[in-house]
């Protein structure tokens, strides 16, 4: 490691500092305005109630503090998928990876729904695990078609592989659902994901999952630079790439499958915050990850506040609302691929 | 050349051309026997002699409902549907000369499905508008991709990729609409998004119907340009071909019929994916394999809602079997390709 730090400058991207300041005020922007909108909109008395005086107990007040735990619960989520999107796109030295479009996430979903279906698995503290051990499965699986052939796991393959599998498993998820009326309220849940269901317990559940992941994801930041630059290079900068590959894709796949478990298959997250974040701070992944997971958050909490909006009096899932966002971001990518790249 | 050789030549020729003229009719005896059935099963079994009479026109106590009125609605959807979503992923296959360049993967039956969907939801359209939207859909969604993937230049990968991108953002406006609409429930949802016989009528048939009888002798004609244009656009304007009318002219038709069958039945999933490759492997080389495609996507629609209906204890509407069936597909296409080479 000590001999890769000296080979890479420590060069810290131009806008840092700006940036940072920058999402920094778009999280409060956004963590505000998912705390006023929704059903019934609240003012700033209200808000500023809810948040610092414990005391007052008028309607608006708790109607904030029941949406500051939705607020955190997407952010959480959003954190968790634009880290698992930027290292999935760093691991498969891909602009197009993202669990939703590689399968990952609807991997994690048939898992979750067979336990409830077959094994009577009701809480999330069980599924959890299934919900990982679904998007491993589905990883490998997604990764082994990809990348058969001379060519390697070209972007193109990758995508096939990934909507192919995809679509297998969200057929199985609906064979599943449908002779068992009593889970068909959870089966859009399972098909489009939402964070209306976060609450506290969730969220404790979650933070362990999250910090692993994050861990992971940053300790491994310097050698997926180095990775960036070509398998030879890596290896000859002494970095055991298969290794390093593998730690990577575990946090990716970890950090997708819990947010999957917890609120079910959210797409093109991870491709839209990456892609933001490489925009405006360049390549370095040292940086992309941490404010991956700044703007994946803040993406992830505007769509939720979006949802609400849009669908009012009831809610639509956060789930339409990134894919419509996210899929033209996939379109755009492609456009401006080289043909050799894909 | 010695006579020898031209009689062996014309003795293959013959022979494949009864082999062609065989598989087309155990193909086409196949469809008829599942026609059948479908009108025959159910939660009574009605003998075959009780359902031609009540094709016939003849008033047989309890069957004149349940086939004349049920049955046969949703027989005649799967059977039109599955023929269109045969021929029309044929003749995309076959222009795009890629297997996975299909209506479904690069989301063309998508976009004729939210066109329906809007037009049912949102503006509660007639029958017609329906059909003449969807077909609008339809088309739009396919100019919108090859606009998109044209760049500097073009390439089959692009244009997959950036169909993947536009059905993912349709499906999400579906979805969108459905929920705005108060009218998610799991059926019609499942209908939408993979396609379903459930709930057919024979007065929402006719579009599809009719659009079947017109293009198919069309597209059946086009068929000797479509196998030119198979070998290349250089070498299609060497033998003459007008490459881009005749391209629009099938590209036209198909989108027609896939659009209508769409409206109909909704996107019964990977149907017009699989019908192209299987009649190609069974026809083999020197015949189009148009016809045989339409039929086996009868074969599979038919039989997997036969399967869907019957096979478990619960009811599946077709999309969910077809989607099992075929992603599988899918996939073993995709490691055979990746094996030999690239995309």
């Amino acid at each position: 490691m000590t001999r890769l730090r000296a080979t890479m400058p420590s060069h810290v991207p131009k806008h840092l500092w700006k940036v940072t300041v920058l999402f920094v005020i778009l999280l409060i922007v956004s963590v505000m305005a998912s705390l006023a909108f929704g059903a019934r909109t609240i003012g700033w008395d209200g808000l500023m109630d809810g948040l610092f005086s414990p005391d007052v107990q008028s309607h608006e007040a708790i109607v904030v503090r029941q949406r500051i735990v939705r607020t955190i619960f997407s952010f959480m989520c959003g954190a968790a998928l634009g880290v698992s999107g930027a290292l999935m796109q760093s691991v498969t030295r891909n602009p197009i990876a993202d669990p939703s479009i590689l399968g990952v996430n609807t991997g994690a979903a048939l898992f979750v729904v067979c336990g409830i279906a077959f094994f009577n698995i009701s809480t999330a503290n069980e599924y959890i695990w299934l919900a990982i051990a679904g998007a491993m499965i589905t990883a490998i699986f997604v990764f082994t078609i990809g990348s058969l052939g001379a060519s390697g796991a070209t972007p193109l393959k990758l995508v096939l592989a990934g909507a192919a599998t995809s679509a297998i498993l969200s057929s199985l998820v609906t064979a599943i659902m449908i002779p068992r009326t009593n889970v068909m309220d959870e089966f859009r849940f399972w098909q489009v994901g939402s964070v209306g269901a976060g609450n506290w317990d969730l969220i404790q559940l979650f933070i362990p999952f999250l910090l692993v992941g994050i861990a992971i994801a940053l300790l491994t930041a310097p050698a997926l630079n180095a990775l960036a630059l070509g398998d030879d290079v890596a290896t000859g900068l002494g970095v055991n790439t298969g290794m390093i590959r593998l730690f990577a894709a575990f946090a990716g796949v970890l950090l997708c499958g819990v947010a999957t478990a917890l609120a079910g298959p959210i797409g093109f997250i991870g491709l839209l915050a990456t892609h933001v974040v490489r925009l405006v701070i360049g390549p370095d992944i040292r940086y992309i990850l941490p404010l991956s997971a700044f703007v994946g958050g803040i993406i992830l909490t505007c769509s939720d506040v979006a949802g609400r909006l849009l669908g009012s009096p009831g809610e639509l899932e956060v789930g339409i609302l990134t894919a419509f966002i996210g899929a033209p971001i996939l379109i755009l990518i492609t456009m401006k691929a080289k043909i050799r790249a894909l | 050349m010695t006579n020898f050789t031209m009689q062996s030549i014309i003795a293959a020729k013959q022979k494949r051309k009864r082999r062609f003229v065989w598989l087309t009719t155990l193909l086409a005896s196949i469809s008829l026997v599942l026609c059948v059935a479908m009108l025959m099963l159910g939660n009574t079994i009605y003998p075959v002699s009780d359902v031609i009479r009540v094709l016939l026109g003849e008033d047989v106590q309890g069957a004149s409902f349940a086939v004349g009125t049920i049955r046969l609605p949703r027989m005649l959807a799967g059977l039109f549907a599955g023929f269109a979503f045969g021929l029309g992923g044929y003749v995309f296959q076959t222009m795009l000369r890629n297997p996975l360049a299909n209506p479904n993967v690069i989301g063309i039956t998508s976009g004729s499905s939210a066109a329906a969907v809007f037009c049912i939801i949102v503006l509660q359209a007639s029958n017609t508008m329906i059909s003449i939207a969807s077909v609008i859909g339809g088309l739009i969604t396919v100019i919108a991709i090859f606009f998109l993937s044209k760049g500097s230049s073009f390439s089959i990968g692009r244009l997959i990729l950036i169909g993947i991108g536009i059905q993912a953002m349709l499906t999400a406006f579906i979805n969108y609409l459905l929920l705005i609409g108060n009218t998610h429930d799991l059926p019609t949802a499942m209908r939408w998004l993979s396609g379903s016989l459930n709930g057919a009528k024979m007065e929402t048939l006719t579009p599809l119907v009719v659009a079947v009888f017109i293009f198919t002798p069309i597209i059946l004609m086009l068929s000797k340009r479509l196998a030119i244009l198979e070998l290349g656009e250089q070498t299609a304007t060497a033998l003459g071909v007008d490459t881009n009318k005749s391209r629009v002219l099938l590209l036209v038709s198909a989108v027609i019929i896939l659009a209508l069958a769409t409206a109909t039945t909704g996107p019964i999933a990977f149907v017009a994916f699989l019908a192209g490759p299987i009649a190609k492997r069974l026809v083999g080389h020197g015949f189009s394999a148009l016809l045989p495609a339409g039929l086996v996507g009868v074969i599979l629609v038919l039989a997997a809602d036969l399967i869907g209906q019957f096979a478990f204890t619960a009811r599946y509407p077709v999309g969910v079997i077809t989607g099992i069936i075929g992603a599988p597909y899918l996939i073993y296409l995709l490691i055979r390709i990746n094996r030999k080479g690239d995309i």
